[in-house]
């Protein structure tokens, strides 16, 4: 079973985001770049399919800059077999990236595709449902366990009140949560052999997909700032204020 | 200009954050319908049916629906689309699930769990674990949104019913089928809709602490319970309470964080709490930024104490 992964390059999560002074959006120079969590944890799952000897090629996409490059050597230094990037300048709405992706889904032809449940720049947790969408493909987002027997995709998904499980003929497109693995400590010697695995690098232009968008973000601005509290001596002058200063117990 | 809002119910009645998905649909357009798909959900059309601000209630009902799956729901969304101006669902498991593929499949953008609704196609979004706010214009024909219930006020209940009309219900084939569905039984408050929540992280060190020190602060106050993923990953509570950006978001009246540092990762799901209480023996822990009332001091003292005090 050939296996493709998408993954996105996004701000560290362990970075400060700040916004830019003119509004225009987040300061992204010369801030450290990764592969999304849950793209990392994308990969680890298809990885670990290949191990099991269940999938038999695990392919890691990324639509962007030429830098996106660095986000499929991760993605290659943790067990892909090889990349794609779909090269294109700008920023990418998911509609944009499902259909970049879909014309990749037609020409490999994979039988499943592992995405992340959200892109943590963005926040958006589109892009598999509507990747999903376009290639009429069954749906399994959230996935905290993925299983696979008799060409039955058996996908645990984490919903509000518990768990569900879902039962999907491939091909399929899983998302992951974070609970679905704890994603390997990549090597020195891994990294140095994903130097070696290609990457085909395909020019968004040239696969005929309209990516225009009809969503414009306006101005971008700091959340409001929440007013100073004060520290309390002990237990009971914590529950004195909160009974009588704000009133909510 | 109509706005259609996808009920996420249980078949008895919505859940009671569609009072806040209603409201936002409310500002978006004039008009509102509903539609809620399921099988024997009758009863809730009719809780649908009597919020304030709705004129029109679709009850789609059949086998199909049953699961919750989300290709069946987006066919049936898809199929009534036409009509609307704006389409809205929750920014739950839910919603999160279906829309997307409705938005595809329209070929439109979803602006996803709006905070607020600026004008008809102007809305506030928060991006960055909530870092940052995004006011974004959407120039499609169609709007499809997702809504972060915490930003918007409850809407009221109507003494008149709204007419409840049957949506003739789609069948479409798919390849996906729902085997089990494993809940967690809890008489507690529901985490989103809570006055109070008392929320533990790794602070609490073990599950043993977390069921008896935490949970019965928690009971006293009749609180909901929470969890920072550490917690969550350490096993000392479960998935379903995990509060932040990549789990649930409240904004409770009250919110009482014990033993959590306060990553960005944290905040962006309570920062939003009316008041908010920090403990934590770390003075410098970044939660204490947020909190408008901080104690430090080990929380094995002082939740006994707090319990006790009540
Ligand atoms: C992509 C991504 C998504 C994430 N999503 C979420 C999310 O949705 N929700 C979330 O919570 N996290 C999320 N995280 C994780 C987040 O970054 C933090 O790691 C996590 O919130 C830390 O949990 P914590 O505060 O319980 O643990 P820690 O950071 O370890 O803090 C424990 C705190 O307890 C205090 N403490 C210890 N012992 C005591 C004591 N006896 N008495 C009093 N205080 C004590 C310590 O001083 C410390 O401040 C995410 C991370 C990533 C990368
Ligand atoms: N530019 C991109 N390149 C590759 N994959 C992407 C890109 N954008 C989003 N994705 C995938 O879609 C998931 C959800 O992203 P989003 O819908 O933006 O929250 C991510 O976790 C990725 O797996």
């Amino acid at each position: 079973m050939k296996v493709l992964v998408s993954v996105k390059r996004v701000v560290d999560h362990n970075v400060t985001v700040r916004v830019k002074a003119d509004g225009s959006g987040v300061e992204t120079a010369n801030v450290k770049m990764s592969i999304n969590p849950f793209d990392e944890i994308a990969v680890e799952a298809a990885v670990r399919l290949k191990e099991a000897g269940i999938a038999t090629e695990v392919i890691a996409v990324s639509c962007g800059s030429s830098q996106s490059q660095e986000t499929l050597r991760t993605a290659l230094a943790i067990g892909a077999d090889r990349g794609i990037l779909v090269e294109c300048e700008g920023e990418l709405q998911p509609l944009a990236v499902a259909k970049l992706l879909k014309a990749i889904v037609e020409k490999e032809q994979p039988q499943l595709i592992i995405a992340g449940k959200q892109a943590i720049d963005d926040d958006c947790s589109q892009t598999g449902q509507m990747l999903a969408a376009l290639c009429d493909l069954p749906q399994a987002t959230f996935a905290s366990k993925i299983e696979y027997q008799n060409n039955l995709l058996t996908v645990t998904r984490e919903v509000d009140g518990g768990s569900e499980t879902l039962e999907l003929v491939p091909p399929a497109i899983v998302t992951t949560d974070l609970r679905l693995n704890e994603p390997r400590y990549v090597t020195l010697p891994s990294i140095v052999k994903a130097k070696k695995k290609p990457i085909d690098v395909i020019p968004a232009n040239s696969l005929d997909v309209d990516i225009a968008t009809n969503l414009e973000v306006l101005k971008v601005s700091e959340p409001p700032a929440r007013k100073p509290g004060v520290k309390v001596g002990d237990v009971n002058a914590l529950i004195q204020k909160l009974k009588s200063e704000v009133n909510v117990i | 200009m109509v706005a259609l809002v996808i009920a996420e119910h249980n078949d008895s009645a919505l859940r009671p954050t569609m009072l806040n998905v209603i409201a936002a649909a409310a500002a978006c357009s004039g008009e509102v319908h509903v539609l809620v798909a399921g099988e024997g959900c009758a009863a809730a059309a009719q809780d649908a049916a009597t919020v304030e601000g709705v004129s029109k209630v679709l009850l789609a009902e059949g086998a199909q629906f049953a699961g919750g799956l989300a290709e069946n729901i987006a066919a049936q969304v898809l199929a009534i689309s036409g009509e609307y101006s704006h389409i809205l669902a929750p920014a739950t498991p839910f919603g999160k699930n279906i829309l997307p593929r409705v938005a595809a499949k329209l070929d439109v953008s979803q602006v996803s769990e709006i905070t607020r609704v600026v004008s008809a196609d102007t809305f506030e979004r928060p991006i960055y674990a909530g870092s940052a706010i995004a006011t974004v214009r959407s120039k499609d024909a169609i709007k499809v949104i997702t809504v972060r219930t915490t930003s918007f006020a409850a809407q009221g209940k109507s003494a008149a019913a709204a007419p409840i009309e049957a949506s003739a219900p789609i069948s479409v084939s798919t390849r996906a089928r729902l085997v089990s569905k494993e809940s967690l039984a809890t008489d507690r408050p529901d985490l989103t809709a809570a006055k109070i929540v008392v929320a533990g992280g790794r602070g609490l060190a073990s599950r043993e602490n977390f069921e008896q020190q935490l949970a019965p602060l928690a009971t006293k106050l009749h609180a909901a319970v929470g969890a920072s993923r550490a917690a969550v990953d350490a096993g000392y509570a479960a998935n379903d309470c995990q509060v932040g950006q990549t789990g649930k978001v409240v904004a409770p009246q009250l919110y009482i964080a014990v033993g959590i540092s306060g990553a960005i990762q944290h905040l962006a799901g309570m920062k939003d709490s009316k008041v908010i209480v920090a403990i934590n023996k770390d003075p410098d822990a970044p939660i204490f930024s947020i909190a408008d009332y901080g104690l430090v001091g080990d929380l094995n003292e002082v939740l006994p104490q707090f319990t006790a005090g009540l």
